[in-house]
């Protein structure tokens, strides 16, 4: 077993188990704390992948920004353990086994489609993950959507700012 | 010059799109001179053609293909021989002096009515036009919805009153069973022999069996029954009575009811050809001349005597077809067509006089007020009567003739409808114009000569009325002396050769012209002398008299048999079936809607969780049966194991 | 790696989310759950780009295919943030009218 196998083992276990550790907090606030470490292994994958700006902007937008985002909406809305809803066993049992039967079929979608069979992903290789060659399409080929969604983002703003105003 | 044909009913078009979309805007008298110089426009390019026809002979003018699918053809193409040709100039001439009579006989309306009324009659002649310039069936039966469709348009010319509208609305009801028939007939000619064109048909005529041509002809005739007003479709004539004078005359001599006897003088291979459909179309032409003659000799109604009379004289038309005399009926429709025009546009002006008075008991002694119209009317009287030399004498004479060579009893029942035809005609006459008057002193005050825009078609009629006839002096005669027949004989060609001739002996005949005379004298001075010093009374006829005053009951009779149960159905349907079981059925969906989203409406909890639950199911739902393998239950299977 | 390893994990992760948003009322956690499942997409495009790439590179050493995956995932990320920015402020809107944070109170749609 290679060093990359393991560490993609890892971090695979680590992701699995803190979302579903995200689920299974009563708290919200571990909730988000979990969903953090999540994202940590998820931008570990993407340095396996050697997709290294990714990874980059992986913690710092989401387990960074959006994250806190999240905690300080918590913490303003003063929730805990206490207060949280909580959904009759029923519709916990209804939504465990729909979600189960989603994960079952695409499992089996997978596994019958023959062509990926053999194929691999690339991993610790290529440098098509790095800032120099993504920034060369981006600014490039990418350049219009890019300006775009600066346009979205000042309306996202402007959307949040009026909506948090207290009128 | 038959190059020109396409302008004849060109013409008439033109001037009903003019007036009908002008008749706003365009002042009276522009309006009649358009009216009827379009008509005249005609008359003159029918001349022509006439001659033409006459030097040159028959021809067949193609404009276009009117309808071209596989196996058929259908041209739009114009017929110019002796039989069309001949119908053109009884139809433009007649038509232009009617148009000439309306203008002033119409002059009260208001212009956009008068502007309407030169419209409807330029497109009715137009029609007509078509209907007999038609190269073939379809064409025909263009022309023969086209004046159906102006009939009703006309009877109905005074919309504002509804028993004119029911006259138009039975008018148009009664043609279009008799077009049914018609269309009928075409289809089966179509579909037998593949054409429509009378040419191919009549010279394919020998393929078709016997079944399929008496079939064919009687389909045929239930359409003349319908245009021509003959037993048991008749009944719409006497009540188009409800429009304008001049539009009765129009319909009765020279458009409409003739339609019927053009299509069979046309198809007369076809009949010579259907021996069973022709002594059919002799019953019910004789059936209608009596029966007819018989509710004339009742009427009171100036016009409704008038239109029985003409129901009458159609009645002998289909006797002579029915009996083989095609020449003698064509003969007779076109001196019909002079006396009958005469006669009515002479009761439009009576009735023009009395200011719109039509009971003719109370009238009478009009003779010294109206000098012309007395004497044009009485020319008229004594052509339908057939004195000679006037016009009907000869064409009525040959149809009887030809009924006595064929079956003595049609002649000696013809002779007793031209008998009490003489009676019934002079008994208008003499109530009309002699004795004394038996109307309102206001009226009497008003009584006048109408103008000469009406005076001079009654005077060119007359004319025509006393010499028409002498187109066709029979053999007896002189000899050769029937320019008409040998005008006429190429159309009948194929049918006098295969029909077998009769011949009275001369003396036989003379006989039997100078007795028919002799009698009809008779009649006519009886029927002078019982009504000369005729007063109104009060008391009610009795016996026959009333059967005759009703005509017959035949209205009440179809009114029972027909239209009551036909009203009883659809009582029925509008009452049970249109409430119960279509609103049922529309009213059931839109209820079964109603429930159906008011059960849906319950899916629409709003709860954002039971939205995502259903997606995520339905994702699941979709994948299964998108990747609707057998796999993937395997690949579950194993999942498991 | 094989490919169906990264598709296996993203399929669960993205399963997760799922459940998630199935049984939790919090609307921040389902909003949350969302999120995860952004990322388990992310990561299965970063995978395949890699997949692609690795397969393209083998005859051609300079080749740039794969890129567009990596980029498309940096798009999500900005699209998402946006997303978040907006979600939350509606989420603390809300929160402000109705003091709760259970989705079952929002159904105002139902009328």
């Amino acid at each position: 077993m290679s060093t990359t196998e393991i560490l993609f083992f890892f971090l695979s276990a680590l992701a699995l188990f803190s979302a579903s550790m995200v689920l299974i907090s009563k708290n919200p606030v571990h909730s988000v704390l979990w969903l953090v470490v999540t994202f940590f292994a998820i931008s570990g994958h993407y340095i396996l992948l050697n997709a290294q700006f990714l990874a980059i902007v992986n913690i710092i937008v989401y387990a960074g920004a959006i994250m806190v985002l999240f905690l300080f909406v918590i913490m303003l809305m003063n929730l805990n353990q206490q207060n949280e809803p909580q959904k009759n066993l029923w519709m916990k049992l209804a939504g465990v086994i729909s979600g189960g039967c989603f994960l079952m079929v695409f499992v089996s979608l997978v596994r019958q489609a023959l062509e990926i069979k053999t194929k691999v992903a690339m991993t610790t290789g290529g440098d098509i993950g790095l800032i120099k060659n993504l920034g060369r399409v981006l600014f490039s080929d990418y350049v219009v959507p890019f300006e775009i969604t600066s346009v979205l983002f000042l309306s996202a703003m402007v959307g949040a700012i009026v909506m948090g105003k207290k009128d | 010059m038959s190059k020109l044909v396409y302008l004849i009913p060109l013409f008439p078009l033109l001037g009903f799109l003019i007036n009908g979309l002008g008749r706003k805007s365009l002042s009276k008298s522009l309006i009649g001179i358009i009216g009827s110089g379009t008509i005249l426009a005609s008359f003159v390019i029918s001349l022509l053609v006439f001659f033409d026809v006459k030097a040159n002979g028959a021809s067949v003018i193609k404009l276009f293909n009117f309808i071209q699918i596989k196996g058929l053809i259908i041209p739009f193409a114009f017929q110019v021989d002796q039989l069309s040709s001949l119908f053109l100039l009884i139809i433009t001439g007649i038509g232009f002096l009617i148009h000439l009579y309306s203008t002033a006989y119409m002059h009260e309306e208001e212009p956009q009515h008068f502007g309407r009324y030169f419209a409807y009659l330029n497109l009715f002649v137009f029609s007509m036009l078509l209907l007999v310039l038609g190269a073939n069936y379809v064409i025909m039966f263009i022309g023969w919805e086209g004046v159906g469709l102006c009939s009703y348009l006309l009877i109905g010319f005074w919309f504002k009153n509804n028993n004119y509208n029911y006259a138009a609305k039975k008018a148009f009801v009664m043609n279009r069973i008799g077009d049914l028939g018609f269309l009928l007939a075409v289809f089966w000619l179509i579909f037998k022999l593949g054409t429509a064109t009378y040419i191919d048909v009549f010279a394919q005529v020998g393929q078709l069996s016997s079944f399929d041509i008496t079939a064919i002809t009687a389909l045929l005739f239930v359409g003349a029954m319908g245009k021509s007003a003959q037993i048991p479709l008749y009944t719409w004539l006497p009540d188009a009575m409800a429009g304008p004078t001049p539009v009765s005359a129009l319909i009765h001599a020279a458009t409409m009811v003739t339609a019927g006897i053009y299509m069979i003088a046309r198809s007369n291979i076809l009949y010579t050809m259907a021996p069973g459909t022709q002594s059919l179309v002799a019953m019910v032409g004789l059936a209608t001349a009596i029966f007819a003659a018989t509710i004339a000799i009742k009427q009171n109604d100036i016009k409704k005597v008038l239109a029985y009379s003409t129901v009458s004289q159609l009645g002998y038309m289909f006797l002579g077809l029915g009996v083989g005399a095609y020449t003698g009926a064509v003969f007779h429709v076109m001196t019909h067509a002079f006396f009958k025009a005469l006669l009515f546009l002479g009761a439009g002006s009576v009735i023009h006089a009395m200011h719109h008075e039509q009971d003719i008991r109370k009238m009478g002694g009009l003779k010294k007020y109206m000098p012309i119209t007395h004497i044009t009317f009485l020319l008229a009287c004594l052509a339908i009567a057939g004195i000679p030399p006037f016009s009907g004498f000869f064409s009525k004479d040959e149809i009887l003739m030809a009924a006595l060579a064929k079956n003595p009893i049609y002649y000696y029942l013809g002779l007793g409808g031209a008998l009490m035809t003489a009676f019934y005609m002079f008994r208008l006459y003499t109530l009309t114009f002699l004795g004394g008057f038996r109307g309102t002193h206001e009226q009497e005050h008003h009584l006048h000569e109408s103008p000469s825009a009406m005076t001079i078609p009654l005077i060119v009629l007359a004319i025509l009325s006393v010499v028409g006839g002498w187109v066709g002096i029979p053999e007896l005669f002189a000899k050769d002396a029937h320019s008409l027949e040998h005008f006429l004989a190429p159309i009948f060609a194929g049918s006098t050769a295969m029909a077998e001739q009769h011949h009275l002996e001369p003396s036989q005949e003379w006989i039997y012209l100078l007795g028919s005379t002799a009698l009809i004298i008779v009649v006519i001075v009886y029927a002078i002398n019982s009504y000369k010093k005729y007063q109104p009374t009060t008391e009610e006829s009795t016996g026959l008299g009333v059967v005759l005053e009703n005509k017959w009951y035949v209205d009440e009779l179809y009114d029972a048999v027909i239209v009551n149960p036909l009203n009883a159905v659809a009582g029925f349907f509008k009452n049970i079936v249109e409430k119960y079981v279509i609103d049922g059925a529309v009213n059931g969906v839109g209820k079964l809607v109603g429930y159906g989203s008011r059960q849906l409406r319950l899916l629409q909890s709003g709860q954002v969780g039971n939205y995502l639950l259903i997606m995520v199911l339905a994702i699941v739902v979709f994948v299964l049966v998108w990747f609707n393998d057998i796999t993937i239950v395997y690949y579950l299977n194993r999942l498991f194991n | 790696m094989p490919i169906q390893y990264y598709i296996y994990l993203c399929l669960a992760l993205f399963s997760i989310g799922v459940i998630g948003a199935l049984t939790r009322r919090n609307v921040i956690i389902v909003f949350m759950c969302i999120e995860l499942m952004f990322n388990a997409v992310n990561l299965l495009l970063v995978a395949f780009s890699k997949m692609h790439y690795g397969i393209a590179s083998i005859s051609d050493k300079a080749s740039t295919v794969g890129t567009d995956g990596q980029l498309f995932v940096f798009f999500i990320m900005v699209v998402a943030a946006a997303e978040v920015s907006v979600g939350l402020a509606i989420i603390v809107m809300l929160f402000r009218n109705t003091h709760s944070v259970d989705i079952n109170f929002l159904n105002r749609l139902k009328n």
